[in-house]
């Protein structure tokens, strides 16, 4: 480790955090060198949120010592922390919705001239500082306007302005594009050329090699592999996250198809999607890929009467019309949300409240039968391997475990057609891994599944037959062999266009 | 970081606060005054909490759902208006009886239910904020009233009165009507909530509407029904209050929609949605209702800062409610 001469802009050593009894990181070390870019990886609830929180001084640590510059230092907060030119970019967004985009970049360090604010100097530092992210995105635009991918770069937009030397990011890339990841990570490329430390969380293990200087590896509450990060490759750094040997990440496409389930004709979702035809048969996975922003979840809500829609849809061969999202379950189809943090579970209520939401009826007569409910969420946490305690709250399991009880939560309602958008967002390979297993052993049921997904390998491993969707229209399909990246990508951007990312990832 | 941590289930100030409050109130009652806990003061003040009691429980169902309703108060001078004129209109052809009686009743409870059912319809159906609907229903109600009394006050038919007066004062064993069927009003509520879909769906939609519709809960049904219900339970409500004073007039039934929401937030249900209980509304009601009761028996307080001390419970309720959010 040749860089190792020069003293950690920040580091922690020794840094143990208990919550009550509970100790959730056990004596970890890292060091954040000026110049580098250091990755840390880990499944979920592995104890990467908890180092980063000490190391921005959202929390203090049980024990042990953050060293700034080679000095013990305790930050009281976050604001002395991020004086010290350390700022934290969290995975859910911090930026006020009802505010501009020149607004947030200067939130609490506003351009003023005299008594008043200087809008336009923010305005032209705000334009200035989004061009250095390659973001054309106008600066007087309200946050609540903006994609996930234009808002994440507001993020690090609003970092670059308080001078920071050490970047913290907690999953930057979750919610972009292939694009737009690779423009955020030429971005960080930047940074670090400037000398900034930068820290960042990832699930996606290709970014990992293709940025990281330096990795980090936890499990458990502890640091399991800590070195360069060219030693290791995605598979190693795999199994040491997950503890075990991880032979195949897909299971088998071993489905035999049933009769047709689901066909859809000259479909429209006003705004969103035309034209949309496409059909589906039980027993099948069908793969929907394309771009953030090509319609492919709005295409399926309104198929699951939560947007308007119109057009012709049969069902096991006869005419439906839905337009609520209680005539879809109905029906037996169900859309299960990408968005399970807003849309898809009450964060405040138990586990037992948010399984049975969605399939009440069948818990009540009249008078709801706890009994049954409490044995419903015991089968589902065994079917589904759902961890951690039963009598919390849902907001405080860890992302994958949420996932899981959205799942078992949609599957209580037995749809025979499931639509699955981001079926596995923010969660770790190794419940991935068992999501896909899931997947796979619904459609062996002989249940139709749609798999929505911005992950391409996860699309080609997952699915029988792949549609492209691409600005509202289903741009191709894709079946067996001819399902490659390369063939998504080219949909995806519109034919004859071979794929710009060579290189950047 | 979801280790199994299986908190000992602590006792919430939020859950015993109210109770504790109750407590305490009748104690100090108890102490001043020897005939607090007599028979007929304790009659007396169940009696008094009965008409907002039961529109208390209605209140709580609008607003676990994530709603509100400011017209309740003058939903119930209008109606109880609208009730005394049909009744006297109909006097001459029906003549006293029980069947006068049943007409103003099914009067009350059908305009109940339509005033109910106008708020949800502009609420759910045309997406407008609760509180402006609200607002705006409240101007008219009591300018309704204020209307059909000509400015004055609308008198039941004296001997109708008579007739009718019962239903207050009466009662089966010595416990009044008022408070019979608020019990019963409040055990409908209390299983309602507790134990059935409908309960459930309303919390679900009050703590995230996104989430409850994208579980294919009937969101606008069941809003619409937390509204109408309100509606039902004013008129009942209405049906117990006309014969004890056998008016109505501009005044009638003045700010009792904050009454009533004091009492629900009071009791420990959410104001802004999401988790609701009715029992807690009751002691919010018998909290409040004690309070003026206490400072009548006493002459420690003016009875005049009876106002003052409700609104420092209120404020103090909803300050211990803010301990139950994690964090910070």
């Amino acid at each position: 480790m040749g860089h190792a001469v020069t003293t950690p802009v920040l580091a922690l050593s020794k840094v143990s955090k208990s919550f009550g009894p509970i100790e959730v990181l056990h004596g970890a070390d890292i060091a954040l060198h000026p110049g580098r870019v250091h990755a840390l990886i880990g499944e979920n609830g592995a104890g990467k949120s908890t180092m980063m929180k000490i190391l921005t001084g959202y929390q203090p640590p049980s024990a042990g010592q953050v060293m700034l510059q080679g000095q013990p230092v305790s930050f009281a907060d976050m604001g002395q922390a991020e004086a010290q030119g350390i700022s934290l970019i969290h995975q859910e967004f911090n930026l006020a919705d009802h505010l501009t985009v020149a607004e947030n970049i200067f939130l609490g360090s506003e351009l003023r001239r005299g008594w008043f604010l200087d809008k336009p100097a923010m305005r032209a530092r705000s334009r200035d500082l989004l061009g250095r992210l390659r973001c054309d995105v106008d600066p007087d635009r309200l946050i609540s306007d903006l994609s996930n991918s234009d808002k994440q770069m507001v993020e690090i937009a609003k970092a670059l302005l308080r001078d920071t030397n050490v970047l913290i990011m907690d999953e930057p890339t979750a919610v972009l594009t292939r694009t737009e990841t690779a423009v955020l990570l030429d971005q960080v490329r930047a940074l670090r050329d400037h000398g900034t430390a930068v820290l960042f969380t990832s699930h996606k293990l290709d970014e990992v090699v293709a940025i990281a200087d330096d990795l980090t590896i936890m499990r458990d509450g502890s640091v399991v592999w800590s070195g360069p990060a060219n030693e290791m490759d995605e598979h190693q750094m795999a199994e040491a996250m997950v503890g075990r040997e991880i032979s195949t990440l897909y299971p088998p496409k071993d489905s035999t198809k049933g009769a047709l389930a689901l066909e859809v004709e000259g479909f429209h979702v006003p705004g969103f999607a035309e034209d949309i035809h496409f059909t589906l048969r039980k027993g099948e996975v069908l793969g929907i890929a394309g771009l953030i922003g090509s319609g492919r979840t709005e295409t399926f809500e309104g198929l699951a009467g939560l947007r308007d829609a119109h057009g012709t849809v049969r069902i096991n061969g006869n005419p439906v019309t839905i337009r609520h999202p209680w005539e879809a379950l109905a029906l037996g189809l169900a859309y299960l949300t990408e968005d399970r943090k807003t849309r898809g579970l009450l964060l405040t209520k138990g586990l037992r409240e948010n399984l049975t939401l969605q399939s009440l009826h069948k818990f009540s007569n009249w008078m709801i039968d706890a009994k049954a409910e409490e044995a419903a969420l015991n089968h589902a946490i065994a079917e589904f391997d759902i961890r951690g305690s039963r009598d919390v709250d849902v907001g405080s399991l860890s992302g994958g475990n949420q996932q899981k009880l959205l799942f078992a939560k949609t599957m209580l309602s037995d749809p025979d057609i499931l639509v699955i958008d981001e079926p596995t967002r923010g969660i770790d390979i190794g419940t991935k891994q068992q999501m896909y297993e899931f997947i796979r052993k619904l459609a062996s049921e002989g249940r139709a599944i749609v798999v929505i997904s911005s992950e391409m390998q996860e699309v080609i491993g997952l699915a029988d037959r792949v549609l492209v969707m691409r600005q509202g229209r289903i741009a191709g399909e894709l079946t067996g062999d001819s399902a490659t990246e390369d063939a998504i990508v080219r949909l995806a951007m519109g034919l004859g266009q071979t794929t710009i990312l060579e290189g950047t990832i | 970081m979801t280790i199994a941590v299986t908190a000992p289930r602590k006792i919430k100030m939020s859950v015993i606060g109210p109770i504790v409050a109750l407590v305490v109130l009748i104690i100090m009652g108890a102490l001043m005054n020897p005939n607090f806990l007599s028979a007929g003061n304790i009659s007396n003040v169940l009696s008094r909490s009965a008409f907002i009691g039961i529109i208390a429980v209605g209140m709580t169902f609008v607003i676990t759902a994530g709603g509100l309703d400011l017209s309740v108060g003058s939903m119930a001078a209008f109606i109880a208006g609208l009730m005394i004129l049909v009744m006297n209109t109909a006097l001459p052809v029906m003549g006293i009886g029980i069947p006068i009686v049943l007409l103003g009743m099914a009067v009350a409870l059908a305009a109940g239910l339509f005033a109910g059912m106008l708020n949800g319809v502009l609420i759910t159906r045309l997406g407008m904020d609760a509180f402006i609907v609200t607002l705006g229903s409240m101007g008219i109600y009591r300018s309704l009233v204020t209307w059909l009394a000509d400015g004055g006050t609308l008198s039941l038919d004296f001997s109708l009165r008579t007739f009718y007066q019962p239903v207050y004062y009466g009662g089966i064993l010595g416990v009044s009507w008022p408070i019979i069927v608020f019990a019963l009003v409040v055990i409908g509520g209390e299983l309602l909530m507790r134990s059935t879909p409908f309960g459930r769906h309303c919390a679900a939609i009050g703590s995230n509407d996104q989430v409850a519709r994208y579980s294919s809960v009937r969101v606008a049904r069941v809003r619409m029904l937390t509204y109408v219900m309100l509606g039902i339970l004013v008129g009942i409500a209405t049906i117990m209050y006309v014969p004890r004073l056998g008016s109505a007039s501009s005044a009638t039934g003045l700010l009792w929609e904050l009454e009533a929401i004091a009492a629900v937030i009071v009791g420990g249900t959410a104001l802004k949605g999401g988790f609701g209980r009715v029992w807690g509304t009751v002691i919010g009601v018998l909290i409040l209702t004690l309070i003026g009761n206490i400072l009548n028996l006493t002459d420690l307080v003016s009875p005049y800062l009876n106002g003052a001390i409700q609104g420092a419970i209120i404020i103090l309720a909803v300050v211990l409610q803010r301990g139950r959010k994690p964090g910070q």
